[in-house]
């Protein structure tokens, strides 16, 4: 009898059972695949309206030209226009952001009593809980005024109040991960430090940053990512009037806001400035796309291994 | 060579003005959110009466008010969490407990990644093109609530995933030594131990697709809407209705939008009226969640 | 011994692999109804291993491999055959872990757990064939007034015989008990050893435990294994008196752990 393989009827699979297992799998697999249909749905409708968008208009104009002007009858389209305004507030914003962001998150990490680190974290949260749109108001009609008592000079819409606020706004996301990626550095790190008589801010500043450096780059890019694709803010305090400028007292559209200002009028759809915010959004996703190759790559390079 | 004690002292001074520092820039954001709160509340506290809730926006800034806006903000909120919540759910069962290490499992798990960091917009941009075209569901609450749920798609996964990530291992090794299959153990075991995790993740992630304003608009809904979509309970039969899911609406960010966006300052007051509605909204759901955790972490005792 | 012993299971030339590493190297052993037999050996031996190939434990984990046959009698059947489905085998055969793993529920539902999953629904009969495990654990009169609390309110030993009650509650015909004790004070391992003794009349026992006295204290046949091998196997009694290999005599006497 060695070897035989004779098994009984009671140890067979069920095929009922069977078959129900597999379908519930299928199931699953398929809510979960549908992650994947929205990138390519993405994809797909960018790519389709940009191709028909790129028959009317060539792709060295959209790149080079220096007016915005899809609406009128000689219409322009330079896209670098709209970069100008998302790049400047994005700057203003980042400016703002990113050190106030890593100053915290390294103080909530290395410095802060428990306490206070417990009740900081939910308050964070909150903050960056706040719907964009309120942001936006409160840049409007706070910030703006209080930037011209000390500017008078100040346009009521400027790129400079919807950075700050924009910045504000991106302050738990940086300080959130960098604190995360700080504090998933071992102690055993940290005490070498300290045992050489190092203080805790030079421990901090030369051995935990140095440490979590993969971790706060990518908390960075996602600021970057967040700024660039910011809508609300810019669309009610910066304007929505189209200006090639790098100066943050300025009016000016963003990307984001043209897109906006666009939906909110009325264009047939499959008419050139319907297919115009595609063509804008695919920028804007090429650009966000970038950011996160950029920080999946940077975490791979330098993910350090404890 | 200088005495040591003041190298030491110099040094530690350092600490002590970098601790200030990480207070001062905590405070930065503690008194923006102060600044912000009060803004709205002292702008518009004055116009919230019962009448508020219960008027259409109108041209006439005093009679002006959200009723259209918050029935459409509820309709659309419980479509995003019909598709949102069930699909999210069964797509982190399906990654944590059956999903194979393969290049599908991978490209799946990259998807989820950088979907979290697509612009909103461009989410709306997907469904003017997609949804309200493509598919025909037109400017509708059916196409809000799809483009809401897909947004709020991988918060709702990753909470399920971390969620079931923390049910120990021989659990689900007691389940099977007797005999149980897997969609068993996922239905008896898996789902109930991580709900309360699972709620916390939709909490958050409808807290955020209430204030979502970018892809909504995107999409067309309208900013002056004087009506309600038709009532999904009806008197005739056959008693339920799905036609609210086809028609025009507005919501809350929206119609703060449309009013801000207006020169006259009496408009100014009502949208921060509906500001303050929308950040005690937000805030109570994200107060929830933040609580939930934290009962979470006390009574789990795996 | 000179009673007739039927086998209940039976490893052929049963190797295991974990990848690329072999962990079991041909073992062939009988396992006779009921009765205890315990597997004994140093850290690493491969005796959880050994035991978890019975249950089908190994296939929830990707990368193992079987290779050789257990034949469960008396169907005659091999476990590890393609054909066969894991889940019906640990229908008819049990398992009670080392750590006791209650589920997060009430003293009853866990219980209650593998009557559900093989579609029980009758209320009665759950609840008649809960009692009766309980009492066949040895732990009816201290949880009968708290059947619907959470089975986390229980003591360490308590948890463990819960488990066994899970565990007996499906009318196993092979309980696999991998180091029960381990994690449980003197007293109650002493309880779950007093239960072994009962539980034996009824169900085939197998047991890997690092502690020799213990497999000397409750089982009828002991196997020794050391690196994945099977040096010896025989009647307890004469296994720890006079050891037929040298490799056990050692291990036995201390010479190394």
């Amino acid at each position: 009898m060695l070897g035989a393989e004779i098994h009984s009827q009671r140890l067979a699979r069920r095929r009922s059972r069977v078959i129900r297992e597999r379908l519930i799998e299928l199931a699953l697999f398929f809510a979960a695949l549908v992650s994947v249909f929205t990138t390519v749905g993405i994809v797909y409708i960018l790519v389709k309206e940009s191709v028909a968008f790129f028959q009317h208009v060539p792709l060295i104009d959209f790149l080079t030209d220096r007016q915005w002007t899809p609406l009128f009858d000689d219409a322009h389209f330079g896209i670098m226009v709209l970069l100008s305004g998302t790049l400047t507030s994005s700057a203003v914003a980042l400016a703002i952001a990113i050190p106030l962001g890593t100053v915290i998150a390294i103080y909530l990490s290395e410095f802060a009593p428990f306490k206070l680190r417990e009740m900081a974290k939910p308050l964070l949260e909150l903050l960056g809980g706040v719907p964009t749109i309120i942001y936006g108001y409160f840049a409007l009609l706070f910030v703006t005024p209080l930037l011209q008592r000390i500017y008078p000079d100040l346009p009521g819409f400027n790129l400079l109040s919807a950075g700050i606020v924009m910045g504000i706004m991106i302050i738990p996301y940086v300080s959130s991960i960098s604190e995360d990626a700080m504090r998933a550095v071992p102690m055993h790190l940290r005490e070498g430090s300290y045992a050489m008589g190092a203080t805790r801010f030079q421990t901090a500043i030369k051995v935990v940053v140095p440490a979590a450096f993969s971790g706060i780059a990518s908390a960075y890019i996602l600021g970057i990512s967040r700024a660039v694709g910011e809508t609300m803010i810019l669309a009610v305090a910066a304007g929505q009037q189209p200006n090639l400028t790098f100066n943050p007292l300025e009016p000016a559209a963003t990307i984001t806001a043209y897109i906006v200002q666009v939906a909110l009028g009325d264009l047939p759809h499959g008419s050139l400035g319907y297919q115009t915010i595609f063509a804008a959004g695919l920028t804007l996703m090429l650009f966000t796309l970038a950011c996160n190759i950029a920080g999946h790559v940077l975490r791979k390079t330098f993910r350090e291994a404890y | 060579m200088k005495p040591i004690k003041d190298v030491i002292r110099r040094r530690k001074r350092w600490d002590a003005i970098f601790a200030v520092c990480g207070l001062l820039a905590l405070m930065v954001g503690v008194l923006t959110f102060v600044a912000l709160f009060l803004d709205m509340a002292l702008d518009g506290v004055g116009r919230l009466s019962w009448d508020f809730f219960t008027s259409f926006p109108s041209r006439r800034p005093g009679q002006a008010g959200i009723l259209s806006a918050w029935v459409g903000s509820t309709l659309v909120m419980l479509t995003t969490a019909f598709f949102a919540v069930p699909l999210g759910v069964a797509a982190g069962v399906y990654l944590e407990e059956y999903a194979a290490k393969n290049w599908v499992t991978d490209v799946i798990e990259i998807n989820i990644t950088n979907l979290a960091g697509v612009p909103s917009i461009v989410y709306g941009l997907l469904a003017l093109g997609l949804f309200v075209y493509q598919f025909g569901f037109g400017q509708s609450i059916l196409s809000a609530g799809l483009t809401l749920a897909l947004l709020i798609l991988p918060v709702v996964i990753v909470a399920t995933r971390e969620a079931i990530r923390s049910i120990p291992q021989a659990v689900r090794e007691g389940s099977y030594a007797l005999g149980a299959t897997q969609w068993q153990t996922v239905r008896y075991h898996i789902l109930p131990y991580s709900s309360a995790g699972i709620l916390t993740g939709v909490i958050i992630g409808m807290a955020r697709a209430i204030g979502e304003t970018a892809p909504v608009i995107t999409i067309g809904a309208l900013t002056f809407i004087a009506f309600l979509p038709p009532a999904p309970v009806q008197a005739e039969p056959p008693f339920v209705s799905f036609e609210w899911l086809l028609s025009p609406f507005s919501v809350m960010p929206i119609q703060m939008f449309n009013w801000t966006s207006r020169p006259e300052a009496a408009f100014h007051a009502n949208a921060a009226a509906a500001g303050f509605v929308l950040v005690l909204m937000t805030l109570a759901m994200n107060g929830l969640a933040i609580w939930l955790r934290y009962r979470l972490r006390r009574n789990i005792k795996w | 011994m000179s009673e007739v012993l039927t086998t209940k299971a039976e490893a052929r030339k049963l190797s295991f692999y974990y990848g690329d590493f072999r962990a079991l190297k041909g073992i062939s052993m009988s396992v006779h109804e009921r009765k205890v037999t315990a597997l004994i050996g140093p850290s690493g031996c491969g005796k959880s291993t050994f035991l978890r190939c019975f249950n089908r434990m190994h296939d929830l984990y990707p990368g193992n491999r079987y290779e050789g046959e257990i034949l469960l009698h008396p169907d005659n059947a091999n476990l590890l055959a393609r054909g066969v489905d894991p889940i019906e085998v640990r229908m008819r055969i049990g398992m009670v872990f080392q750590k006791p793993n209650p589920f997060p529920k009430t003293v009853f539902e866990n219980v209650a757990y593998g009557l559900r999953v093989r579609g029980e629904s009758s209320r009665r009969r759950i609840e008649e064939k809960v009692e009766q495990s309980l009492q066949d654990a040895a732990l009816w009169d201290e949880v009968k007034d708290r059947l619907h609390q959470p089975a986390y309110n229980l003591s360490g030993g308590q948890q463990q015989r819960l488990c066994i009650a899970r565990a007996l509650a499906t009318d196993p015909e092979l309980l696999l008990f991998d180091e029960p004790t381990s994690a449980l004070d003197p007293i109650a391992t002493a309880s779950i050893e007093e239960l072994m003794h009962d539980l034996k009349e009824r169900v085939t026992i197998l047991i890997v435990t690092h502690n020799m006295q213990q497999a000397a204290r409750v089982s009828d046949f002991t196997a020794y294994m050391y690196l994945g091998d099977l040096i010896e196997f025989g009647v307890t009694d004469e296994l720890f008196i006079k050891p037929k290999m040298k490799q056990t005599e050692d291990y036995i006497t201390g010479r190394f752990g």
